[in-house]
């Protein structure tokens, strides 16, 4: 029997967009620091060595101008994979990352497509203040036209990212810069997963936990907790949240009767809440309480320690609302 | 009429080579009447200099069909604007609309100096190019009217021409933002040539933009990408004085040497008379050739005049009459028209001719138009995802195209997202 391999967040990600440059030329990198610096957060270490300066490029800091340039080769047929240091700093590339990758299929009348993935940290680092914090999928999980995945962990990360490249749609790749030395089991052999599918991480009886990305880790947490409590808990990895698969979630709450989503983004007009929403619609007869709901606090990021561990969802914040949403207060 | 390299302001090479202008704008100067405006005077005016309007004049061969051709192609797109503006006030067309009557031989004489392969992008203002890139203008119009046979089905509209046959790119309607797809656009021939051809790089892109755009972020981080990297793109400024109702001095610096902002970023900068179309053809032949040949950027101040509003809701009450009559009175088409007469190449029955034809084609267009469907229910849901999924059934080409699936052996992810 081999032993399992275990490799850290980032290294699945370089090895997903590794892969794929080797079976097909028109995919490269761009972004800041991509190449001779081998990555700001290492993701990208060694691919210029294997690729070349033609394939990894770096940019200057210039967000607006290198997303519009990916764009425009999408449109041509290149398959690009833009690397944000920070989604954060994605709000500078707005109009070529919602207005026109997007809509540039609808716009054209099928005319052209834009398979480009841009990827990089979402979500608070660690004391980055507000500006460096940014949970963008509250944001662009709006718009129609992107496909959005959000990770929690190395196997699912290099399977979307495969996914996200070999696909014709524009993609949003959300990691994060908490997550990236973190360990899990990736096979040596090839595999993708497809959008859409979540994953049932835990089984359980008393309550469904709804989460993606790092967060999903806390509400494993929470249920580990509260199992020696008696509260049995479902948490289910969505993954991505466009495609949402919310007959996973349904079938679930279906069984529990109690939903709680956990979402790292702001409350207010978000994944979570539409989650929610849908929950509420599907299993309107099935639920003993209303859907409840964990994001961050709804103020802009703070720096100290203490009040950003308070402002994130975390454990404790988890645990609360299931016991609330199952009546065990 | 002139071609001069950024900061230097020496002739390009030889001086490009052109036929003389008939009209000479500098002799008009002192024949202007007492009283009117001089031609001079209100060039400087707009454009801040007229480096546009003293180039040497020098001798061309350029085949009396060609020249044919473009008339007709720049008479064309005045009937179509025309007949825009027309079946605009008759309800027919909705939204925006910005026609291009008097920059008609920019789009023109651009155009007919790269090759069919180079991709074009442009900004709202965007059916010359369209027309001029050999988009049947029943699909132009047609996207217009809102109907299935438009370019894009109707999903698009005005600002919002695409032609993937003819390798145009768009129609965008935010200003500036087509210049970092531009620069994308000649990026991605540069890497199929050379990363994934193992060849030469063969294609440049074309890139038109507005004087406005100048003053868009977007616009200075394309040209740093485009000057940094060897990116063949050519931004052709399609400088008309006013974006929107703001004179270029208004809103932009050293809006009479626009050529300085590309020297900022390495790029070659040119001034062109775009009411010239013979002028623009040979200059943008050498601007293009050289990009070619070096995969270097270029810039170019191409010096037009937009005849009619911003949009169909401007009154034009920023400029005077006066301004609008000199421009007029040296149109690109009359320009054209006058030279070709003079050499013998057209006579006043061919010309007469030449404009039925046109008037014909443009009224069958509009018929064509109004008798395309609108687009069905079932089109609201497609094209927003070339995969499909959920709700989404894919993505089809517009009947232009043929009409058939994008991508047909896609996998379909299977998502129920109403499990009611």
């Amino acid at each position: 029997m081999t032993a399992v391999r275990e490799i850290e967040f980032r290294d699945a990600l370089r090895e997903a967009m590794s892969e794929e440059m080797r079976r097909d030329k028109r995919v490269f990198l761009l972004g800041e620091e991509v190449a001779q610096y081998n990555g700001a957060y290492k993701v990208s270490r060694g691919m210029l060595d294997e690729f070349g300066p033609r394939r990894i490029i770096d940019t200057p800091i210039s967000e607006s101008g290198f997303a519009g340039l990916a764009i425009g080769a999408a449109m041509m047929g290149l398959k690009p994979v833009v690397e944000f240091m920070s989604w954060s700093f994605s709000l500078v590339a707005a109009d070529p990352i919602l207005n026109n990758a997007p809509k540039m299929l609808y716009m054209s009348g099928g005319q052209f497509g834009c398979p480009v993935v841009f990827r990089g940290n979402d979500g608070a680092g660690g004391q980055l203040g507000s500006t460096h914090s940014w949970c963008v999928e509250g944001l662009y999980s709006n718009v129609p036209g992107v496909k959005i995945a959000i990770p929690s962990n190395p196997y699912d990360a290099k399977g979307l990212l495969k996914s996200s490249i070999r696909g014709d749609d524009p993609v949003f790749f959300l990691e994060s810069e908490r997550m990236l030395g973190n360990k899990g089991h990736v096979p040596e052999e090839e595999y993708v997963i497809p959008f859409g599918q979540a994953k049932v991480l835990r089984e359980g009886t008393d309550c469904t936990v709804a989460s993606w990305g790092r967060p999903v880790h806390f509400c494993m947490d929470a249920a580990e907790e509260l199992a020696k409590q008696g509260i049995s808990c479902e948490v289910i990895d969505l993954r991505t949240v466009r495609p949402l698969d919310i007959g996973t979630v349904v079938r679930s709450v279906r069984k529990t009767s109690t939903c709680v989503v956990v979402d790292q983004s702001w409350s207010f007009g978000s994944p979570g809440s539409e989650l929610a929403s849908q929950v509420h619609r599907h299993c309107f007869d099935d639920l003993d309480n209303y859907v409840h709901r964990v994001h961050t606090a709804d103020v802009p990021t703070p720096y100290a320690t203490n009040l950003e561990q308070d402002y994130l969802p975390n454990a404790r914040r988890i645990a609360e609302a299931i016991r609330s949403a199952t009546y065990n207060l | 009429m002139g071609l001069f390299a950024a900061n230097s302001r020496r002739p390009f090479g030889d001086g490009g080579a052109r036929l003389p202008s008939v009209i000479d704008p500098m002799t008009s100067l002192s024949n202007a009447p007492t009283g009117q405006p001089a031609v001079t005077d209100v060039h400087a005016k707009v454009y801040g200099d007229v480096d546009h309007l003293q180039a040497p004049p020098v001798r061309a061969e350029i085949p009396a069909a060609k020249q044919l051709a473009w008339l007709r192609d720049m008479l064309l797109i005045r009937e179509f604007e025309v007949r825009c503006m027309q079946a605009y006030q008759e309800k027919k067309i909705g939204g925006f609309c910005h026609v291009y009557i008097g920059q008609e031989a920019v789009a023109v004489g651009c155009t007919a100096a790269v090759r069919h392969e180079d991709p074009i992008v442009t900004a709202y203002r965007d059916h010359g190019h369209a027309l001029a890139r050999g988009m049947d203008p029943r699909h132009c119009m047609a996207e217009m009217f809102g109907r299935i046979g438009g370019c894009a089905k109707g999903k698009g509209g005005s600002m919002h021409m695409f032609d993937r046959a003819n390798n145009l790119y768009g129609g965008h309607g935010i200003v500036g933002a087509q210049t970092p797809l531009g620069a994308g656009l000649a990026f991605a021939c540069k890497y199929m040539d050379e990363v994934i051809d193992g060849g030469r790089n063969t294609r440049v892109a074309l890139c038109f933009l507005g004087d406005g755009a100048l003053n868009q972020g977007a616009f200075h981080e394309a040209m740093n990408l485009a000057g940094l990297f060897d990116i063949p793109v050519i931004y052709v400024v399609e400088n008309n004085g006013y974006s929107m109702g703001t004179a270029i001095a208004r809103g932009t610096t050293m809006a009479h040497s626009l050529v300085t902002k590309a020297a900022g970023y390495g790029i070659d900068g040119y001034v062109v008379d775009g009411m010239d179309v013979l002028g623009v053809y040979a200059d943008m032949k050498r601007i293009a050739d050289k990009c070619r040949e070096t995969s270097r950027p270029a810039f170019v101040d191409m010096r037009t005049y937009r005849f009619k509003g911003h949009s169909m809701s401007d009154p034009r009450k920023y400029r005077t009459k006066e301004e609008e009559d000199v421009f007029e009175a040296d149109d690109p088409i009359g320009r054209l028209e006058r030279q070709m007469k003079a050499s013998g190449a057209l006579t006043d029955e061919s010309f007469k001719a030449m404009q039925k034809s046109v008037r014909e084609q443009v009224r069958e267009c509009v018929a064509w138009s109004d008798a395309s469907p609108v687009p069905g229910p079932e089109e609201l849901l497609t094209d927003v995802f070339v995969e499909p999924w959920g709700p989404y059934p894919g993505s089809t080409q517009p009947e232009m195209n043929g009409g058939t699936p994008n991508m047909p052996g896609t996998k379909t992810i299977d998502v129920k997202e109403d499990l009611l």
